[in-house]
């Protein structure tokens, strides 16, 4: 069971910075785990804790979040903003006997293709020797009436 | 005049506050009771589970529901006042969100069971007895509810027609609510009422100045500037992530609020919109001075679910 075990790992990556390092990634044709599905947001600032909870409930192992690097948001602050989120969220998860690693903040610059890969790479080994999340939950035992 | 309307209100998992709350409608109760028979409240009217069980379907017009479903004698309550009931109102931070009781999702049924009966300092139970749902005596078999492993909402196991947020829902929201009822003005079903869809800071007159701060204090700590805002001087105040409705009660009375009317409208996780608003707060910009100053928030997570636990996306522990 434990050797079939492949980790869904979701990503927000920031348009500016952390996209386009994966986009880079991409066409420098550098190698990295499958694992992950991408989600581009305009800012890891506008992360919202709710959306890691969500995709952790929704069947993700793992959430990375990146945006650039402190002093090169876009908009000036989100990437701090985002940062003291993550502090918090991490707290909040080990409350609830989730393990804390399944969620990563890191920044990563346009230029920064093979960064992202070993970001990428390291992650998915993180969440693979975890294991599967038992965050997950049937959508039918959330659901309300009965 | 037509025929009264038959309403009851029952308490599930909860601490009877919310029943408190609707006799606390003073004066304005003896206008309820003249518009509606109570058929059934067992912190007012004597009349049991029997008689209740003797009604036609659908004989109560309106059910308050309050509490939380934490055993199964709860939940029995639930279908059978649903059945019995028209229209059912999730009344209540407890019935609509988990309220306080919901805070036991911190724990799960063998960790509350095992402290309750065995080691807590005042527990004497050398033979390590715990309730059982059935015993067998000369008499016959005794009956207790089964106590379940986590604690629900009440839409978790009936259909709900209304919300109805606060820990108790104010007094004023009450009379409101029931007035509706009374002249057949309710909004759609699934709606919440008795509450704004506007936050509590837009209830409240204290002065905002979007100042950021460098350490959190508990209400002990500190006495706050009465004038200004309450979040701005270090206290976490729920404010920003929480459904008005209840006139900034706490802020106004120089507490912080702590999120009993839960969400706005939209929101999927009050407790994680809150931390945004409390990430937003601080004033630094280097994870170790931010770390340091979410440290002085002393229960994390209970803050943020103070009234909720089970409505929220997290909803209990993992063993
Ligand atoms: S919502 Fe508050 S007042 Fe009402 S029963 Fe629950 S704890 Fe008591
Ligand atoms: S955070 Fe609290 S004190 Fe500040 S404006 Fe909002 S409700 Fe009022
Ligand atoms: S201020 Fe907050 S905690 Fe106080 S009554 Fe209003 S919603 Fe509830």
């Amino acid at each position: 069971m434990e050797q079939s075990f492949e980790p869904k790992i979701i990503g927000f990556l920031c348009n500016w910075c952390s996209y386009a390092g994966a986009d880079l990634a991409g066409v420098s044709r550098l190698q990295y785990p499958p694992n992950i599905r991408i989600i581009r947001v305009m800012c890891s600032g506008r992360v919202d804790p709710s959306f890691v909870l969500k995709a952790l409930k929704e069947g993700a192992d793992g959430v990375l979040i990146a945006g650039c690097h402190p002093g090169d948001c876009h908009y000036e602050s989100g990437n701090y903003k985002a940062m003291r989120r993550y502090l918090y969220l991490k707290k909040l998860l080990k409350e609830f006997g989730v393990e804390d690693e399944r969620v990563r903040l890191e920044w990563i610059s346009a230029a920064e293709g093979a960064r992202f890969a070993q970001v990428v790479t390291e992650f998915t080994e993180t969440i693979r020797r975890l294991g599967p999340s038992k965050f997950k939950e049937k959508a039918a035992s959330v659901g309300k009436g009965a | 005049m037509a025929e009264k309307l038959k309403i009851a209100s029952y308490w599930a998992a909860d601490c009877g506050g919310c029943d408190v709350a609707i006799l606390d409608t003073h004066e304005k109760f003896l206008d309820i009771v003249q518009a509606a028979d109570i058929v059934f409240m067992p912190i007012a009217v004597d009349i049991k589970e029997k008689d209740v069980e003797a009604f036609p379907d659908g004989y109560i017009d309106v059910c308050f529901f309050h509490g939380a479903i934490r055993n199964s004698e709860n939940e029995h309550m639930a279908k059978l006042l649903r059945r019995k009931s028209k229209v059912l109102v999730a009344f209540g931070s407890c019935a609509m969100m988990g309220g306080v009781p919901g805070l036991a999702n911190f724990k799960d049924r063998e960790g509350i069971l095992s402290r309750v009966y065995f080691e807590s300092p005042s527990t004497d139970n050398p033979d390590k007895v715990l309730p059982q749902t059935e015993t067998q005596v000369r008499e016959g078999v005794l009956t207790l509810p089964a106590f379940y492993e986590e604690v629900k909402t009440l839409a978790d196991v009936v259909d709900v027609d209304y919300f109805m947020p606060g820990c108790p829902p104010a007094s004023h929201q009450i009379v409101n609510v029931f007035q509706a009822i009374v002249a057949g003005n309710l909004p759609p079903k699934g709606s919440i009422v008795g509450a704004s869809t506007k936050s509590v800071c837009e209830e409240c007159s204290r002065i905002k100045e979007n100042k950021t701060i460098k350490r959190f204090y508990r209400v002990h700590e500190i006495i706050p500037d009465p004038e200004r805002c309450l979040l701005e001087q270090g206290i976490p105040c729920m404010g920003p992530a929480t459904r008005g409705g209840c006139g900034a009660a706490c802020p106004v009375a120089n507490q912080p609020c702590r999120g009993c009317y839960g969400p706005l409208d939209g929101v999927i996780d009050h407790g994680a919109k809150y931390i945004s608003a409390l990430a937003s707060v601080i004033d630094a910009n280097n994870p170790e001075e931010a770390a340091k100053i979410f440290d002085q928030i002393a229960d994390p997570a209970g803050m943020l679910y103070w009234f909720g636990l089970p409505a929220s996306l997290l909803r209990r522990v993992r063993k």
